[in-house]
């Protein structure tokens, strides 16, 4: 057993110290919410919070987590909607078919959380998350949305 | 619209005979038939479902709505929802004719079998095409229409009043003589009793109250909170998880493969042959099987393709561009002759790679077996279709199946194959009592996809003495879609869905007096399919780049000379001018700025593009805006049709810029987005949409403005470097310039 803290609760979590956080996530502690895309770092859809940083479960394995907290998006705010995050996101309509989604506004809620103001350009360096609905420009002025309403 | 909608009383055998089909006969086939359409009008049908909705409490007041107890209306939805809005379009175009509170409004999908088993009372469940909305428009509205008779007739009743006197609004009814009022919760339950009526009047868009209004998605909030149950988030009792491996080379097949060395992994259950070139593993959980079957021993028996490569296929397209053998799309005048007597000719060759759709969730399906009934679980864009592949995959009649649809993380075009569908269901079979989730890994998606076409363009134009554009001849070489998907569906071995925006309906330019539009078809070993926008996004542009480079060789302005062929289309032609208004075409640009235009008419819709780029001495790209105009007719959702604009031009720019599948060995090279690159945030140009409904049609939109994304793009990056770019990705060119 290895321990996993998840949104605040510790779990048990019986499954090979090799196993990545994605898989552990979704099929030992149950949290679907956080998405398999690529399964190699570079989409995005699977980002959870580590210790507060951006991080891509799907590339870091259970045995490497240790002590550190996981927030993923079911625990990003209390009832799934409040995090100034979501609210933008809700504002500007900005989900099409909502997969990538929780990958995005994670990575959006660690950017405003250390630029509370970003520009254009850290935005474009922040968010590398692939949407193939292609929902950019919607994540692009959602996030200017949240900057402005803050308490990120 | 055209062709769909009311058929005369045949129509009920007909379906029949497409459902024994479907039992018997090739899903494939099935799903062409079913997306053809023999379409019921539902609010003349007679339908029963029991549904979500009415385990709550809520009563069916015809066959679109359900109306709770507290008034919320719950909308029957039969196409599939992949990001593209349609769920909301649809719900706006049953409550705006039933004149219910949209703040109350609610949608649900309604079952495959329930359909089934009703003769499809709620018609075509296909979601491709951009028909979502389109092709049910009409019943839909005539659904919504009746519901709402039949609650005033009700309220009508229980007062003992003519129903004249009554008025229905925001889920109210008002007897206006004696301002009683009645809400469609307390009348719903007398309402349902009622028969269905049949002679429905819709409204004039002019009494619209939630269509053509933008309001908020139905289907936001549980995508904000991780809440929302993809298919690849199914989680059952006892369910066990599937990953399978199928041959690298198209056409090849299992050779052998050593179970033994892997069934003693943790979680390893089974490993199954699911057909012949398929292998699964089966386990506790998905990260389980996927480990086993990459540590598993498999050896393929490639086949006759095992060679073939992207330098073969090129060789053998190649070969298409002069072959003496075409299918023709469109013919008028006599192109030959008057080639033959042009003062001027231009020609260029173009060509596009095959593309994955890539979805963002792989391709997925659960599937449970008890011994008689086959239950899946699954995002599809055709529940008709997932549900006549699960019964023919399971060995089963129609009746014995059940198909729980979820939300779509992303289609594309994708998932109206059921290719996926079968697979679950094969593995099911063999793992009886226990749902088995099956879930393609990205490499697995990636490399066994059924890609946009391959096609090359040869294009040929004759100017006159003054200029003027006299003939033109476009030759397609490249792969049919149909050949491969639905042969059944091809007209005397044409595939006409190759001429998209090149036929007699849709080409833009006939003012040109000699025309020739051809097709010689080359098909290869990689499956194709329905790619969002199809053969519109490589056809436009073939037609729409070369249009740039005659309109230059016959020195005119690119907008002039195009308007000036455009007399038989004033639709196209309104919407680019529309679109090069907005983007003050008129003006100069800012120094180091350049333009790019287009037109396409495609899915029932006009589309326009302007794009504004700069280009450095060394090459690089930045696109600075984009303009991008639609004239789809009617506009159910503006805020909606604004958003797949914008996402249309990410899935036209990616290719533009880098996606690409090529072929070595017969198998796809690219194995992940690390080599198959799609656009991200950072390359995502300002995309400024201007929705032009000029009303009288019904027009598509999920799909329409891809084919203006590319060349509009590309057009501008011949204004800014002289140079003409007729192969795709851009990753492969030199855009440096003196």
């Amino acid at each position: 057993m290895i321990k996993l803290n998840v949104n605040g609760r510790v779990h048990d979590v019986d499954a090979p110290a090799d196993t990545p956080l994605l898989w552990v996530l979704r099929e030992w502690v149950g949290l679907a919410g956080t998405k398999y895309g690529c399964g190699v770092s570079v989409c995005g859809a699977c980002a959870v919070h580590m210790d507060g940083e951006i991080t891509r479960s799907c590339g870091i394995m259970l045995g490497e987590v240790k002590d550190a907290k996981i927030v993923t998006i079911e625990g990003l705010s209390a009832d799934g909607l409040s995090h100034p995050v979501q609210k933008a996101w809700l504002a500007h309509e900005v989900p099409q078919c909502g997969y990538c989604q929780s990958g995005q506004i994670m990575a959006a809620a660690a950017l405003l959380k250390g630029t509370p103001k970003p520009s254009d350009a850290d935005i474009d360096a922040a968010m590398t998350n692939i949407c193939r609905c292609g929902t950019y420009q919607r994540v692009r002025a959602a996030i200017h949305t949240a900057a402005k309403t803050g308490a990120a | 619209m055209s062709g769909r909608g009311v058929r005369g009383a045949g129509h009920m055998e007909q379906i029949s005979v497409v459902a024994r089909r479907g039992f018997l006969g090739s899903a494939a086939a099935v799903a062409g038939a079913f997306s053809l359409g023999w379409t019921i009008p539902g609010a003349q049908a007679q339908g029963v479902a029991n549904s979500a909705a009415t385990a709550a409490g809520g009563v069916e007041v015809g066959i679109w709505a359900v109306v709770m107890p507290d008034d919320t209306v719950v909308v029957r939805i039969a196409r599939s929802e992949m990001g593209q809005g349609t769920l909301t379009g649809l719900a706006q175009l049953v409550a705006d004719e039933m004149d219910a509170d949209w703040a109350m409004v609610r949608a649900e999908y309604i079952s495959p079998e329930a359909n089934l088993a009703s003769k499809r009372a709620w018609g075509d469940m296909s979601t491709g095409g951009s028909r979502g909305i389109r092709g049910s428009v009409e019943y839909v509205r005539k659904g919504g229409a009746a519901a709402r008779a039949m609650l005033i007739q009700a309220a009508a009743a229980q007062w003992g009043v003519p129903v004249g006197e009554c008025a229905a609004s925001e889920s109210v009814i008002t007897h206006k003589p004696s301002g009683r009022t009645l809400r469609y919760g307390q009348v719903a339950a007398a309402a349902a009793k009622l028969p269905v009526p049949t002679d429905v009047t819709v409204k004039t868009p002019a009494e619209w109250k939630i269509v053509g209004r933008g309001v908020k998605r139905l289907d936001t909030v549980e995508k904000l909170s991780g809440k929302l149950v993809f298919a690849i988030d199914l989680q059952l009792p006892g369910m066990l998880n599937a990953s399978i491996a199928q041959c690298p080379v198209f056409g090849g097949k299992i050779g052998s493969f050593d179970a033994a060395k892997v069934m003693g992994m943790p979680g390893v259950r089974h490993v199954l042959k699911v057909d012949d070139s398929t292998i699964a593993v089966v386990a506790d959980k998905w990260w389980q099987a996927q480990t086993a079957l990459k540590a598993l021993p498999i050896v393929w028996n490639e086949g006759a393709n095992a060679n073939v490569s992207s330098a073969s296929i090129a060789k053998h397209l190649e070969g298409g561009l002069d072959a003496k053998e075409a299918f023709v799309g469109l013919k008028q005048g006599d192109v030959t002759a008057a080639m033959a007597g042009a003062v001027k000719k231009v020609e260029a060759v173009y060509g596009t790679p095959f593309l994955n759709h890539a979805t963002m969730e792989p391709m997925t399906c659960t599937a449970k077996w008890d011994g008689t009934t086959i239950e899946v679980w699954v995002s599809s864009q055709n529940g008709d279709a997932s549900l006549a592949a699960a019964g023919e995959a399971a060995g089963v009649p129609l009746a014995q199946v059940k198909v729980n649809k979820h939300h779509l993380g992303g289609g594309f075009g994708r998932r109206g194959h059921q290719d996926y569908v079968r697979q679950a269901v094969m593995i099911a079979k063999q793992v009886p009592g226990r749902p088995v989730k099956m879930i393609w890994s990205r490499e697995e998606d990636m490399q066994h996809g059924l890609y946009r076409p391959i096609t090359m363009a040869k294009m040929q134009a004759g100017l006159d003495a003054q200029g003027n554009l006299v003939a033109l001849h476009g030759r397609i070489s490249g792969q049919s879609i149909l050949a491969y998907i639905a042969p059944a569906r091809m007209a005397g071995g044409m595939d006409p869905v190759q001429f998209q925006g090149w036929n007699k309906e849709e080409f833009g330019y006939q003012a040109i007096p000699n025309l020739l539009m051809d097709h010689a078809m080359r098909n290869t070993h990689v499956p194709v399919g329905f790619w969002r926008g199809v053969n519109h996004n490589q056809n436009s542009i073939y037609m729409e780049c070369f249009f740039d480079e005659v309109a230059h060789a016959a020195g005119r302005d690119p907008l002039a000379f195009r308007l000036g062929l455009m007399g038989q289309m004033p639709k196209l032609a309104a919407v680019l001018r529309a679109a090069a208004e907005k983007a003050e075409y008129a003006k100069p640009l800012p120094a180091g700025v350049f333009r790019g235009i287009c037109a396409n008419y495609g899915f029932g819709s006009y589309t326009a593009a302007v794009a504004e780029v700069s280009v450095s001495k060394a090459g690089e790209l930045k696109i600075l805006r984009i303009v991008a105009a639609i004239d789809c007719g009617h506009a159910v959702n503006p805020d909606q049709i604004a958003a797949q604009v914008e996402g249309s031009f990410v899935y036209g720019l990616s290719p533009l810029f880098t996606s690409e599948n090529t072929v070595e060995k017969g198998r796809i090279v690219e194995g992940n987005f690390d080599t198959y690159e799609v656009m991200k945030l950072d390359q995502m140009p300002k995309v400024e949409t201007v929705v032009v409904p000029s009303g009288g049609f019904w027009g598509g939109v999920g799909e329409p403005t891809i084919a203006v994304a590319a060349p509009a793009v590309l057009n501008a990056i011949f204004a800014a470097t002289g140079k003409r770019i007729r192969t795709l990705p851009l990753k492969h060119h030199d855009l440096s310039h003196a």
